[in-house]
């Protein structure tokens, strides 16, 4: 039999019982669309956050004491006190790194901030106010920036977030007053307007101050919990690294890369890294919405085993005028993939439709430029596992069909 | 040659532990053009004879030669391409498909042969034709008479101009009107050239062919000429 002729007859199977085939082919939607939502948002995730490790500049460099985390879980050693001023100095050393710009320390304060009796947890960071307006492209919409004679001087000044300024000061100016951030006063300076979460960083509740003070009167510490450092351009950075690493290990001790006490960041590495972590969450919530399919894959078998019984005498028929087993079984098999086929286009629609509705509602409740990504892998996916699905579930009914003796099948009532 | 040769053919159905034999050793020949009626009482096998003959079931001892081949050199695809290429079936319950039209119904053995398309539609309408249902070409089986039910089924069975045909107690069901034109037609395409097999309990339906076998307890209790074949278009069936 022709696939065309199969193809027929599968179709007027399906027609023969519209509400069964309408309600199956719901299953296997459901599961369709699951997946292509799941996928679609949390591509959208990963696009935004790696759009935004993207625009803190390619020729981003970031050392980092201890060693390199291996996974997710592991945080052995990331806080270790080996980058210090000297390593800064060595590295901003022409002769020691030639092809890098600037580099600047920065180290992280925890604990509150507060103003007269309202406190607030804030993220704040010892690091330099310009070095974090060029990353994330944000200048103080009310007062400026501190500067690096503000840095060498070790001034107690602060450029806060928009949050920080609101649950602190209210509608009340903020610019000039004085904070208390562990019993230190600091002078505002500046305050960010408001951007939301930008990668790693909620920009709205930071509060910078130079990284000088806050080693000095804040920790009481020497060392670095990070450098960051400027390329001269994206093409040279495998150069740079190589450099900065052969200039720490000297002046370690270091022989074996294996022992290093410091490590590497680019914003490759960054990049990846974060894609790792959304990749393996998107196959652990894809997986979770392929469970629904493979519901829907039993709908599926279900459905056609009682159109097999029911069909018994339609089969004796057809085997009785020249149908071989082959054509049974291509018959029952194709019903079954249609079936989960116009589920999967139906739900790569539905899909499709709803991720881009998601990504409207949570760009408005994050505030955030959520991208819509039609996902493509996602639609052919779905339509892949939900014809494969067709294929699996399909696969058993259509064997009975096609094993039955043709006189016993005639005989059925 | 003979187009059907068995040789102490033997069949037993088996349920669990249960063995019911519905043939205890049939032998007989039948030549290409024959007219062979299979009479006997119910229970005495001769549904199962013609199953048998007509590959729809394959013996469980003895030989059966089709066209000089032995069955069990057959493969079951191969059983099933001669069911479609050499062999036409009427049945008593006429066995069309429901909700498909006449047309779809009588293509449906060329739609397994790896027909063309057109060829499909021409073949069909001339069967059709043959059965005289040009005129319900588009009906559905449930608006049709038994009689002309049977007719469609008797065209989906020449459709593929087989050499055979098998006919299992086609006027069974029908009036005896309706069953004298089956029996017509049936004459009429064994004037052409088809061997025909029937099978029926009625001595006047079984006189239309050219010779009866009779059958009871699985086995054949005589196999007779007709002396006098009935015409069906000439004589009335007195039921």
């Amino acid at each position: 039999m022709t696939l065309k002729n199969t193809f027929k007859t599968a179709l007027t199977g399906l027609r023969a019982n519209k509400m069964r085939s309408a309600l199956t082919i719901l299953g296997i939607v459901i599961g369709v669309v699951a997946i292509i939502t799941v996928i679609s948002v949390s591509q959208g995730a990963e696009n935004l956050i790696l759009g935004q490790i993207e625009s803190m500049g390619a020729n981003l460099i970031i050392i980092r004491p201890g060693r390199e985390p291996k996974g997710p879980s592991d945080m052995a050693e990331v806080m270790s006190n080996s980058l210090k001023e000297r390593d800064l100095k060595a590295l901003k050393n022409k002769k020691n790194v030639p092809d890098l710009l600037d580099a600047v320390p920065a180290v992280a304060v925890p604990g509150t901030v507060s103003w007269e009796g309202e406190t607030f947890k804030a993220s704040v960071m010892g690091w330099s106010a310009e070095w974090l307006s060029e990353m994330f492209n944000i200048y103080p919409e009310e007062g400026t920036l501190f500067t690096e004679q503000d840095i060498k001087m070790a001034e107690s000044v602060a450029v806060i977030g928009s949050r920080v300024k609101k649950e602190l000061f209210g509608l009340s100016d903020a610019v000039g007053r004085k904070i208390k951030i562990k019993n230190r006063n600091f002078k505002v300076v500046g305050v960010l307007p408001s951007k939301g979460q930008v990668a790693m960083f909620n920009l709205d509740e930071i509060v910078v101050v130079p990284h000088s003070t806050a080693q000095k009167y804040l920790l009481g510490i020497d060392y670095y919990h990070e450098i960051l450092a400027k390329a001269k351009n994206e093409q040279v950075i495998p150069m740079v690294v190589a450099d900065i690493e052969r200039t720490l290990r000297e002046l370690h001790g270091i022989e074996d890369p294996a022992k290093d006490d410091f490590y590497v960041m680019t914003q490759t590495d960054i990049a990846e890294r974060v894609g790792t972590i959304t990749g393996i969450l998107s196959l652990l919530l894809a997986s979770l919405a392929a469970i629904s399919l493979i519901v829907g894959g039993v709908g599926v078998m279900n459905i056609m085993l009682v159109s097999v019984t029911e069909r018994t005498r339609e089969i004796g028929i057809r085997k009785a005028v020249g149908a071989r087993n082959k054509d049974i079984l291509n018959q029952f098999l194709l019903e079954a993939v249609v079936l989960t086929a116009i589920g999967g286009i139906i739900g790569i629609i539905l899909g499709a439709t709803l991720s881009f509705a998601g990504s409207l509602v949570l760009g408005r409740v994050l505030s955030l430029d959520w991208p819509f990504a039609f996902p493509v892998t996602g639609a052919l996916l779905g339509l892949g596992v939900s014809a494969f699905v067709g294929l699996v579930f399909g696969i058993y009914p259509a064997r009975t069909a096609s094993k039955k003796n043709p006189i016993e099948a005639l005989r059925y009532e | 040659m003979a187009i059907i040769e068995l040789t102490d053919l033997e069949k037993i159905y088996k349920d669990e532990d249960v063995e019911t034999p519905a043939l205890r050793g049939v032998s007989f020949s039948m030549k290409g053009g024959e007219f062979v009626a299979v009479m006997g009482p119910s229970g005495s096998g001769k549904s199962t004879l013609l199953h048998v003959m007509g590959f729809l079931d394959r013996p469980t001892n003895g030989e059966y030669y089709f066209e000089g081949k032995k069955i069990d050199e057959f493969s079951d695809d191969e059983l099933a391409r001669t069911r479609n290429k050499k062999m036409g079936f009427v049945f008593q319950s006429f066995y069309l498909l429901p909700r498909t039209t006449v047309l779809e119904n009588v293509k449906l053995p060329l739609s397994y042969s790896g027909i063309k398309g057109s060829l499909q539609q021409e073949l069909a309408e001339k069967a059709i034709e043959a059965v005289g249902l040009t005129d319900r070409i588009n009906h559905l089986p449930s608006q049709l008479s038994g009689g002309e039910k049977q007719r469609v089924a008797i065209a989906r069975a020449i459709v593929n101009r087989p050499s055979l045909i098998f006919a299992d107690e086609p006027t069974g069901n029908l009036d005896s009107k309706s069953g004298q034109v089956i029996m017509e037609i049936l004459q009429k395409l064994n004037k052409q050239g088809h061997t025909i097999i029937l099978v029926t309990h009625e001595t006047y339906t079984a006189q239309c062919a050219e010779r009866i076998i009779k059958m009871r307890d699985g086995k054949i209790e005589e196999d007779i000429k007709v002396a006098q074949q009935h015409l069906a278009e000439k004589d009335h069936f007195v039921k």
